[in-house]
């Protein structure tokens, strides 16, 4: 048995808050330059260079890179052999505090989705548990900005629908979302499971790298036709049209009922964030 | 193309001049104001209250920056996205509102009215936040200091890089996508 501190958690998880907000990771930044090369429209063009140009500043100035600094999403892989000394979900909350008082980040949290007053410190935190086996705990932050989660969408599938409605319902989320999730955009797609576990597989879609695949061919073939006809909608970076509509489309899957085939899309913006840290 | 000088608040010749597609560089002053704001103005305007500032001739960025860091104007500063306040902004526009800048589609209300009113739309490339902070020169709290970042602050800018979106005659960069 290892016994962590819950201060020690309270202190990454401001950490990963600061660095998710202001450094997109490289497998990003690399597909957003490569969108701009192969881009040749005048406004997509400038669209793309802005958004660049913007990693960069805000890496450099230490700004956040966008004024949405989300809501804070964190997924939390707890060693079975670990054990906190103190609550964890209020060490987590507390870490959010600190980190988006620390890092000038925005309080985009209101406490009562309808009567909605501003939290003032962007707790809580959206929290998923999960235990692996050794002493270490993993903690991802992910923070979610909602110009792209207002686009995200679920839809219960019939069995007979087949992969054909499920990519059908996923162009149709993309296309309805046109130029309001901040595009290029990253599909998280969540498909099987029940409801909530399709919304949640396609929300860890998203934290998946760039350029990583599905591991089972059918779905790694589905996730390169799907990218190909999401490019073709001609929505492109920012809404200006042009090729770069979607940098990755990334499926997560598992088994679901016999009567069932929910598919959930989670779309990410052009700078879906998360930063890590085992401790 | 070469990026068209603009400075708000516009005057009517100079939003004529302006065509769908055009990249401008826009200096001078706007308001910012989202949901919230907006849901507040809107509830003055029920009961014959004056704004808390004229909107005639005015411009308005749909925007909720982050708190300022030490020695700077502004924290990032992107736009959200226009359509949530598409359900205020023909009234607004009504009153004279001539200049909206935010991100995205707007329904076809506001185009609407952008037609008859003569305003215009400009859109700012999303999640570009860093970017434009660095284009803010002044903010000055101007209403709601309770709704936090939603409240309604006075912004000078210098050179923020934006595409004319809905043009005055309804010209939209979006028209052969709209019915999507």
């Amino acid at each position: 048995m290892r016994i962590i501190e819950a201060a020690l958690i309270t202190e990454a998880v401001a950490k990963l808050c600061i660095e998710a907000n202001i450094v997109i990771n490289d497998s990003l930044r690399n597909a957003l330059i490569n969108a701009g090369e192969k881009e040749t429209l005048t406004l997509p063009c400038h669209a793309l260079d802005t958004i660049i140009k913007n990693a960069e500043i805000a890496k450099k100035e230490r700004l956040p890179i966008c004024q949405d600094t989300g809501m804070a999403v964190v997924f939390v892989h707890i060693g079975v052999g670990a054990h906190v000394n103190g609550d964890i979900s209020e060490a987590i909350h507390e870490g959010v505090r600190k980190g988006y008082r620390e890092g000038y980040l925005r309080n985009s949290v209101v406490g009562d989705p309808v009567n909605r007053v501003n939290t003032g410190d962007n707790t809580p935190a959206v929290i998923h548990y999960d235990f692996t086996a050794g002493e270490q705990i993993h903690i991802t932050v992910a923070p979610k900005g909602f110009g792209s989660e207002n686009m995200s969408g679920i839809r219960m599938l019939n069995p007979s629908d087949g992969i054909e409605g499920a990519e059908d319902f996923i162009l149709e989320t993309v296309s309805k979302g046109g130029a309001n999730p901040c595009p290029p955009i990253i599909v998280g797609v969540g498909i099987g499971g029940t409801m909530e576990k399709a919304a949640l597989i396609a929300k860890q879609a998203l934290l998946r790298d760039l350029g990583s695949v599905n591991r089972d061919p059918f779905w790694a073939e589905a996730e390169i036709r799907l990218l190909g006809r999401i490019n073709e909608l001609g929505i492109g970076a920012s809404g200006y049209g042009g090729k770069s509509t979607a940098l990755g489309v990334h499926i997560n899957t598992y088994p679901t009922h016999i009567a069932g085939l929910p598919v959930a899309v989670n779309i990410g913006c052009h700078a879906t964030r998360h930063s890590s840290i085992r401790i | 193309m070469q990026a068209i000088h603009i400075t708000a608040p516009l005057n009517s010749e100079a939003i004529q001049n302006l065509k769908a597609g055009e990249q401008v560089l826009l200096s001078g002053e706007l308001y910012t104001g989202r949901d919230a704001a907006h849901k507040r103005m809107f509830e003055l305007l029920d009961e014959n209250k004056p704004l808390p500032f004229e909107v005639s001739g005015q411009a308005i960025y749909y925007a909720g920056a982050c708190p300022a860091p030490p020695g700077r104007v502004i924290g990032s500063a992107g736009p959200t996205t226009s359509a949530r306040m598409d359900k205020y902004s023909p009234r607004l526009i009504a009153l004279g509102l001539k200049v909206m800048v935010g991100k995205g589609e707007r329904g076809e209300a506001v185009i609407e009215a952008i037609k008859e009113h003569k305003g215009i739309y400009l859109s700012a490339v999303g999640g570009a936040g860093a970017l434009i902070s660095l284009c803010v020169l002044r903010s000055e709290l101007i209403a709601f200091p309770d709704l936090g970042t939603e409240a309604i602050y006075k912004l000078t800018v210098k050179e923020l890089p934006l595409v004319v979106a809905v043009d005055c005659k309804g010209g939209s960069i979006w028209t052969t996508r709209l019915n999507r």
